[in-house]
């Protein structure tokens, strides 16, 4: 077990005392990371005292020590999961051969980018939703968006270690880029799309947290397998820390979902907005909208460079190394239906570039076990109704079903038919304002909007109403 | 694997038929928005064009592009080159295209897109129309290299746009559209910086790439529409001042009529045959010399431009459809009379009218075509010819010369003021005096000749290879050819490179010589084509193996 520096500015596993440079860098990096925080982080309760869950070790229950923390003081640490013992190269061409302790130099550059658009997400969410705690539905919501937002922070502490660790001055001045980005301006962007959309409502942070977020889980959890040992560390301590934004999502769909079908039997005409509750088939459409959003992110459905990094070695498959017996893929092929002439059409491209979508595929299982579970708690509440996805070819901007049109089953639609039933799929704009005019805040202890239920149990063993906020200071 | 046998190439376009290209001509500004269609590639179904990567079907409308502004639009003093999707500008070359194409067509593919850039420094230079690359996403590869033809060029500044030569570390191979001469010759980037650059596949972003002088300047996303209409606004105000000439109403290009016949093809005035008495290795390419009666007219049907426009489809034509052919006899016909009539419209309108001058550089375009010739060429100087001033350049081009000898000396070449300069070579200088490499008395002396000079004069001041007279001629000629068809032709097209381009190098003549040298040479090599070469499996699930031996 690898002893924790708990005197020094940054809580580390990784020996930062006897390491002056690597100190010295992220010392320098750290002034401007607080600064960032301030000027486009929380921008709601930014000093108040926050009940929040502060990672100091990596041994077991070490990752979720509690207590009120102002956010300016978060202790973000750097903490990679400990190190297997002989550990192999879980996927590609090198598969089987000892993993790297440092980077190939072929693979430098490739391996910097993968880290980097990985990186850029962790401070792009925090920037979107910097405003949302001004419209919280309770003390319990602000302090679950908190505490995502911290944690986004520290995955960002851990991607910036590795720059700085072990990509010398480019990783350093990607470091700074990395601030420098703002989600949604004009002139220096977050890399990936769907982090420059400001998040304003709170069935839009619960779908994100839900489906965005768990994109993250599946990208972390694909360099989890990487040959290069450190990235794939710091990978598997933040797939731990992972768990919990999802969590936050999956269950405050639930509870607005749930709500929603208290509300529908309440309300005479089964009418949830004449009650102020979000109706399932708006929810419906947050679904379709940002399940499909999120599968945009991992990819083209058929991508060479999907295959040249399982080839390398720098990603694998998710659970490559527990579940998969061969690790080579070479010679396999996996069928994919494309768009040819007005028709799909089925094609088999090479196992290794289709990686994309076979981590498309474990994650759309994992999202349909989600569903299920919400669907379970809207017949709990005596609704007939389910929560669906769509197929993954429904309304992607990016990939192979891009310029074709489909309907939520996956079928292929004019795109006069597409325009006759966007509105009933998709969140119209009247719906938006509907949603927005939910978006009051209610910050008494114990209380909660009227759209969300309050949760079953509160944060490690407390009450629903304990003061999650102070927020009297 | 059998090589690919791709159809015929069709080289004329006009603006009605672009399918990759967006024009929009704003006054003296023109917006040229490189839109290219994913699901059209050259040929259906091979390969898709995607991050507006291009095809040889996409450059022929950008060749044709070009050529239009300079002749249809001397009002356009600005040519702003975009791209029409965000984030990407243009990925370069298509790689599964270069890399499922036999040999002979990657060379063409470069060749052509090296010429087409090539008359985009030319229209630059010559023509007062400045091409500025506006770069609104990452331009790698031959999209950069389309850049570096720019005269400048502009990169958003967005955090992630880039430009980048990525060919080396991703492909295995060279950027093979003079990437790598601009970079050091033209943009006079130091070697070093150079050397990381051209390693490192995501390349610079703007910060970078304006420090070591990759581009000229950078706006940021708020600023980027602004900062460039602005800027091109002062560049059209100054070419506006710089080129007075250029007023009036364009001159629109006519159709090239090409009619095909037994053995061969027919334009107005270029007449190619293939086969005959020495088999499919030779052509024969005729040039008519304007009629009799035949004026020249200041329109697109005058015959110093649409002849030449002829015989530069002819040369495509042979390059890229008829790789069989090694060598290609070329004669004229027609009354030096008229041709000399036509010549003098041409070189006494040019330093007036920017018309003339237009059709003078085509001419010299095309002649440059035709040294970059991969294929032997003999001037046949028989009875009824007219290598005549501009004329005699195409004899000048050639590897050897053979000139009929007469018993009254009839049988005449003749220069003018045409091989003075009118029409420079790649390296800049005139084929006259780089015939006589060393020796200007020859060159004077040539010129001192005047008028009509025969077979036996010609051959004394070494205008040609050499004559024979009616014994010797059928043989002389026939045994040249069969010697020269017999010969390697991989060898030839190494040692007519080197032979034609001698004296001080440019920028354009490194980019050929370098691209048959180097680009062609690692284009064969194993490390590239080979079964486990990078170029072969770029876009395959397994990696490539090299021979790490250097030579």
């Amino acid at each position: 077990m690898a002893s924790i520096d708990y005197d020094s500015l940054i809580p580390n596993n990784v020996d930062l005392t006897h390491n002056r440079r690597l100190k010295r860098a992220l010392e320098k990096w750290q002034p401007a990371y607080i600064e960032w925080w301030k000027s486009v982080g929380p921008q709601v309760f930014p000093t108040n005292e926050i009940y929040l869950r502060t990672a100091v070790s990596t041994e077991k229950g070490g990752w979720a020590n509690f207590g009120y923390v102002r956010m300016p003081e978060y202790r973000w640490g750097i903490f990679l999961a400990d190190p297997e013992t002989d550990r192999v190269i879980p996927a590609g061409d090198d598969a089987g051969k000892p993993v790297w302790q440092d980077i190939p130099g072929e693979y430098r550059n490739v391996l910097k980018r993968l880290i980097v658009v990985q990186a850029d997400t962790e401070p792009a969410s925090v920037e979107q939703q910097r405003w949302l705690a001004s419209t919280a539905p309770s003390l319990y919501d602000a302090r679950n968006l908190f505490q995502v937002n911290v944690e986004e922070g520290r995955h960002l502490w851990a991607m910036v270690y590795l720059l700085h660790a072990h990509f010398g001055r480019d990783g350093r001045d990607e470091a700074d880029e990395l601030l420098a980005r703002r989600a949604g301006d004009e002139d220096k962007p977050r890399i990936l799309d769907a982090f420059n959309q400001p998040c304003t409502d709170w069935l839009t942070f619960h779908c994100f947290t839900c489906f965005t977020d768990r994109d993250g889980k599946y990208q972390l959890g694909a360099l989890a397998e990487s040959a290069f040992d450190p990235l794939s560390r710091t990978c598997r301590f933040m797939l731990t820390e992972e768990a919990h934004h999802l969590f936050v999502g999956e269950s405050g769909m639930e509870r607005i979902i749930r709500r929603s079908a208290q509300l529908e039997r309440e309300a005479p005409n089964g009418d949830v907005r004449a009650l102020g509750g979000i109706d399932l088939p708006t929810i419906q459409k947050w679904v379709n909208y940002w399940y499909s959003y999120s599968l945009d992110l991992f990819g083209s459905e058929v991508s060479t460079n999907a295959a040249d990094y399982f080839a390398s070695g720098l990603k694998g498959r998710w659970r490559e190394a527990k579940d998969y017996e061969d690790h080579s893929c070479l010679g396999k092929s996996k069928t994919i239906a494309y768009v040819e002439g007005g028709a799909l059409v089925d094609r088999d491209i090479p196992l290794r570039n289709a990686m994309n979508e076979l981590l498309r595929e474990d994650y759309a299982s994992d999202c349909a076990r989600v569903v299920r579970r919400w669907n379970k708690a809207l017949k709990d509440e005596g609704s007939s109704v389910e929560i669906t996805l769509p197929h993954p070819r429904f309304f992607r901007r990016q990939g192979i079903y891009t310029d074709a049109h489909f309907n939520t089953s996956g079928e292929l639609i004019t795109e006069a038919e597409w325009e006759a039933k966007m509105d009933d799929w998709l969140p119209t704009d009247d719906d938006r304002a509907y949603v927005d005019s939910l978006m009051k805040p209610v910050l008494g202890q114990g209380k909660f909007a009227n759209y969300i239920a309050p949760p079953r149990r509160g944060i490690h063993g407390n009450p629903v109403d304990f003061e999650y906020v102070r927020t009297d200071g | 694997m059998a090589e690919f046998a791709y159809p015929p190439v069709d080289f004329q376009t006009d603006p009605s038929r672009y399918v990759h290209w967006d024009l929009e001509i704003d006054g003296d500004i023109a917006h040229l928005t490189m839109h290219i269609k994913e699901d059209r590639p050259m040929w259906d179904g091979r390969y898709e064009l995607k991050l507006n990567s291009y095809d040889l079907g996409v450059d022929i409308e950008l060749n044709d592009v070009v050529q239009r502004l300079r002749f249809e639009h001397p009002e356009v003093r600005v040519v702003l080159l975009g791209g029409a999707y965000d984030k990407i500008f243009c990925a370069g070359a298509n790689i599964r295209m270069l890399g499922g194409s036999p040999h002979a067509f990657k060379v063409n593919f470069c060749k052509y897109t090296n010429e087409t850039r090539c008359s985009i420094e030319d229209a630059t230079a010559h023509s007062g129309q400045t091409w500025v690359a506006a770069l609104n996403g990452t331009a790698s590869g031959g999209g950069y290299e389309l850049a570096l033809a720019c005269e400048e060029i502009w990169l958003i500044d967005d955090g992630n746009a880039a430009v980048s030569l990525p060919e080396v570390p991703l492909l295995g191979v060279l950027p093979g559209t003079g990437g790598l001469t601009r970079i050091t010759d033209k943009r006079k980037i130091r070697r070093d910086m150079a050397d990381v650059f051209c390693t490192k596949a995501e390349g610079f972003r703007a910060r970078d790439a304006k420090k070591y002088g990759f581009i000229d300047g950078s706006f940021p996303r708020s600023k980027w529409t602004d900062g460039i209409a602005a800027h091109a606004r002062t560049v059209a105000d100054a070419n506006a001042a710089a080129w007075p000439q250029r007023q009036g109403a364009g001159v629109a290009l006519t159709p090239i009529v090409s009619t095909p016949v037994d053995g061969g093809w027919d334009y107005r005035s270029v007449q190619v045959r293939i086969g005959g008495d020495y088999g499919d290795r030779v052509a024969t390419l005729t040039m008519l010399a304007p009629e009799a009666g035949d004026t020249p007219s200041r329109d697109g049907d005058t015959w110093a431009l649409r002849a030449f426009r002829e015989l530069e489809d002819a040369l495509l034509h042979l390059r890229v459809n008829h790789l069989d052919v090694g060598l290609i006899q070329i004669m004229t016909r027609g009354s030096a009379e008229a041709l000399k009539v036509h010549e003098d419209a041409v070189l006494d309108g040019a330093s007036s009218d920017w018309f003339w001058r237009e059709v003078q550089l085509h001419q010299a375009r095309t002649l440059r075509r035709l040294d970059n010739m991969s294929k032997s060429l003999f001037a046949i100087i028989d009875e009824g010819n007219c290598f005549v001033g501009t004329l005699f350049e195409l004899a000048l081009a050639c590897d050897r010369s053979y000139m009929f000898l007469d018993d009254d000396g009839e049988n005449t070449v003749e220069l003018t003021r045409a091989s003075d300069g009118s029409f420079p070579m790649a390296t800049g200088g005139n084929r006259l005096d780089l015939r006589f490499p060393g020796d200007a008395e020859a060159a004077a002396a040539v010129r001192d000749e005047g008028g009509p000079i025969d077979a036996e004069a010609a051959e004394d001041l070494g205008l040609v290879t050499m004559s024979a007279d009616d014994i010797d001629w059928e043989d002389e000629v026939r045994i040249a050819i069969e010697e020269r068809a017999s010969l390697s032709p991989d060898a030839l097209t190494g040692m007519e490179q080197n032979l034609r381009f001698g004296g001080a190098e440019t920028c354009e003549t490194k980019i050929y010589g370098r691209l048959s040298a180097w680009q062609n040479w690692i284009f064969q090599r194993p490390n590239a084509v080979g079964e486990r070469g990078a170029l072969t499996m770029f876009g395959d699930p397994e990696r490539p193996i090299f021979d790490f031996r250097r030579t």
